[in-house]
């Protein structure tokens, strides 16, 4: 990525600009810190309350499934957080607070402006998953927990955060502040729900066409990977299959999203 | 350019032009100026004669299409991270962080340009004294009024001490006690040396505040010189208006034409004001008479000699008027239409 090969070569009053706005990101947050957690918790809290307890306890899941939920919840729940984290906030900036001029008028170069969004709403992402393992031993009573399966997990989760803030860059930049109920409805209703989250991807073979549609969502790696970490019994997408395309989808959200970016950051 | 004999050309643009996609002409169409350091500089034009793409190339927002734009020497369109540094804006929309507290948005925006910590503490209570906004300096900006918002983007601008600062409209909206008190301020700045390069449409601002004015339509600069000068350009909309109280004389007339400076003399109706609607009733009636002398030099001089040319054939003198050219005059001279 351009960002970050030019990270390399910054000067230090460029690196001081870039984490001063990052310390902005982060100040603010602090200060909101129950919006914050309300807004990553409670989607992801309901889903799994629902799907892995409701539901099994009435006897319409089979006994296992919450095991095969819970990886694929976090998965949700790093994209989402992400792409929330990035998209939203952008939409306002660029649209009607323009808040985001005086940062794009701070001495450094307006990719660093992008690439500091991007750090901070994989910061929150990583925390919104993590905040998930506590979630799932206090609702299901025990977590799907392999040591072996770390690493596979936690790659998985940081290419899903940057998997979901290279879709909230793309979408930050791209929708029109009057249009911003459309990207509720028309993009993260389907990404929700086409992303494997809820089933494992190879069971879809049954049903051709939706296995098609749920094979060009990013975040459907992003669940098979955390599967593969967590629950490696249960049939999934081989993990280095899931970490090739997850890196190719990141490069591509972000080279369309900085170049969005830059549209609306420069007439 | 070795030595500094002249002062230093701040901002220096030349030949610039920028027209925006989609669109079929520019919106600003080869313009060249530049300004010094430490001069109040003013951009004045109607809505949509490019001013504020101008101010927009300039502080590295805008990319030209052609020509080039510096400050401080450093070219805007090749190192923006540089030309940031230098300058700061005041733009036309509130773009306050509403997530941040006043006093928090002037310290963030300073820990944006690298101002040490225990520097930009000191120096947001000095400005935050300055605006006047020391007691609203923990509340969020989000309910601020027009002249509140305004003092609080001036105040932020400043925090990193710019070697230029644009405003762009700085008093449009505002009401007459906040206009009075941002000119205040920016008549301070100024005499604490900082570059202003303002933008307005309104002439009485850039009349008061700005050492050059450059006249701005349909993306061009039609005139650039001192508000003085500009006005000088139009001397023969100098005039001086007499009154007398006796009844109207016809070698009174004559005589006052022969006056030195005086071009022209034009007869007015008596009682009838000729800058309001009518005269009322009361004056109509009065067998006075009233001139309007036209003049190549300023009216002031003149009243004296008049008045005793006057007392010459036994008027006597009731009320005089001096009318000088505005910068409304100018451009309505220079575009043929007014400034809305």
């Amino acid at each position: 990525m351009s960002a970050l090969a030019a990270a390399a070569a910054i000067s230090p009053s460029q690196r001081r600009a870039f984490l001063a706005v990052l310390r902005r990101d982060l100040y603010v947050t602090w200060r909101e810190l129950p919006a914050f957690l309300a807004q990553v918790i409670l989607q992801p809290l309901f889903l799994l309350f629902v799907f892995g307890k409701v539901l099994g306890s009435l006897g319409y899941t089979q006994n296992g499934y919450a095991n095969l939920l819970f990886p694929g919840l976090v998965a949700l729940t790093a994209v989402i957080t992400g792409m929330q984290t990035l998209a939203f906030p952008l939409v306002a900036e660029f649209g009607w607070t323009r808040e985001i001029e005086d940062r794009l008028l701070a001495p450094m170069p307006t990719a660093f402006v992008a690439a500091e969004k991007v750090v901070f709403a994989v910061l929150r992402a990583l925390v919104a998953a993590l905040i998930m393992i506590p979630i799932g031993v206090l609702i299901l009573g025990s977590i799907p927990w392999r040591w072996g399966g770390l690493p596979l997990f936690a790659a998985g989760v940081l290419l899903g955060a940057l998997v979901g803030a290279g879709f909230g860059l793309v979408l930050g930049t791209l929708v029109q502040p009057q249009r911003i109920n459309l990207l509720f409805s028309l993009v993260f209703t389907p990404l929700l729900f086409t992303g494997c989250s809820q089933y494992p991807w190879p069971s879809l073979a049954r049903l051709r066409w939706f296995q098609v549609v749920t094979a060009a969502n990013p975040m459907t790696y992003v669940s098979e990977a955390l599967r593969g970490a967590l629950v490696p019994g249960v049939p999934h997408i081989e993990p280095w299959i899931c970490l090739l395309v997850l890196a190719a989808a990141i490069c591509l959200l972000m080279a369309v999203g900085v170049r969005g970016f830059y549209r609306r950051a420069l007439d | 350019m070795t030595c500094a004999v002249t002062p230093e050309q701040l901002v220096e643009v030349s030949d610039l032009v920028k027209r925006y996609p989609r669109s079929p002409v520019n919106a600003v169409d080869g313009v060249s100026f530049s300004v010094q350091q430490g001069e109040t500089f003013g951009l004045l034009g109607p809505n949509g004669a490019g001013k504020t793409t101008t101010i927009g190339v300039l502080t590295t927002r805008v990319r030209p299409t052609a020509g080039s734009a510096r400050i401080g020497g450093v070219d805007v369109v090749r190192d923006p991270v540089e030309a940031r540094r230098q300058l700061a804006v005041v733009p036309q929309r509130n773009n306050l962080d509403r997530s941040l507290s006043v006093r928090d948005n002037l310290i963030f925006h300073a820990a944006y340009h690298g101002v040490p910590p225990r520097e930009r503490q000191a120096r947001a209570d000095e400005l935050l004294e300055q605006f006047g906004l020391l007691d609203r300096a923990r509340a969020k900006p989000d309910f601020f009024s027009g002249g509140q918002t305004q003092r609080m983007m001036i105040a932020r601008a400043l925090m990193h001490s710019p070697r230029v600062l644009f405003l762009d409209e700085p008093t449009t909206g505002l009401d007459p006690a906040a206009r009075l008190f941002v000119w205040d301020r920016l008549r301070e700045l100024s005499e604490q040396g900082v570059t202003l390069l303002l933008t307005t449409h309104d002439m009485d601002e850039a009349a008061e505040l700005a050492d050059r004015v450059g006249i701005m339509d349909h993306g061009r600069l039609l005139a650039l010189d001192t508000p003085e000068e500009l006005m000088r350009s139009l001397a023969e909309e100098t005039t001086l208006e007499l009154t007398t109280d006796g009844a109207a004389d016809g070698d009174a007339l004559a005589a006052l034409a022969t006056l030195a400076g005086v071009e022209r003399v034009e007869r007015l109706q008596a009682g009838a004001d000729g800058s309001g609607p009518q005269g009322d009733e009361a004056a109509a009636d009065e067998p006075g008479f009233r001139v309007r002398l036209y003049l190549a030099s300023e009216g002031a001089q003149l009243v004296a000699p008049a008045a005793s040319l006057l007392a010459e054939h036994g008027l006597a003198l009731s009320a005089v008027k001096l009318g000088s050219p505005t910068l409304e005059d100018v451009f309505i001279h220079l575009t043929g239409r007014t400034l809305r």
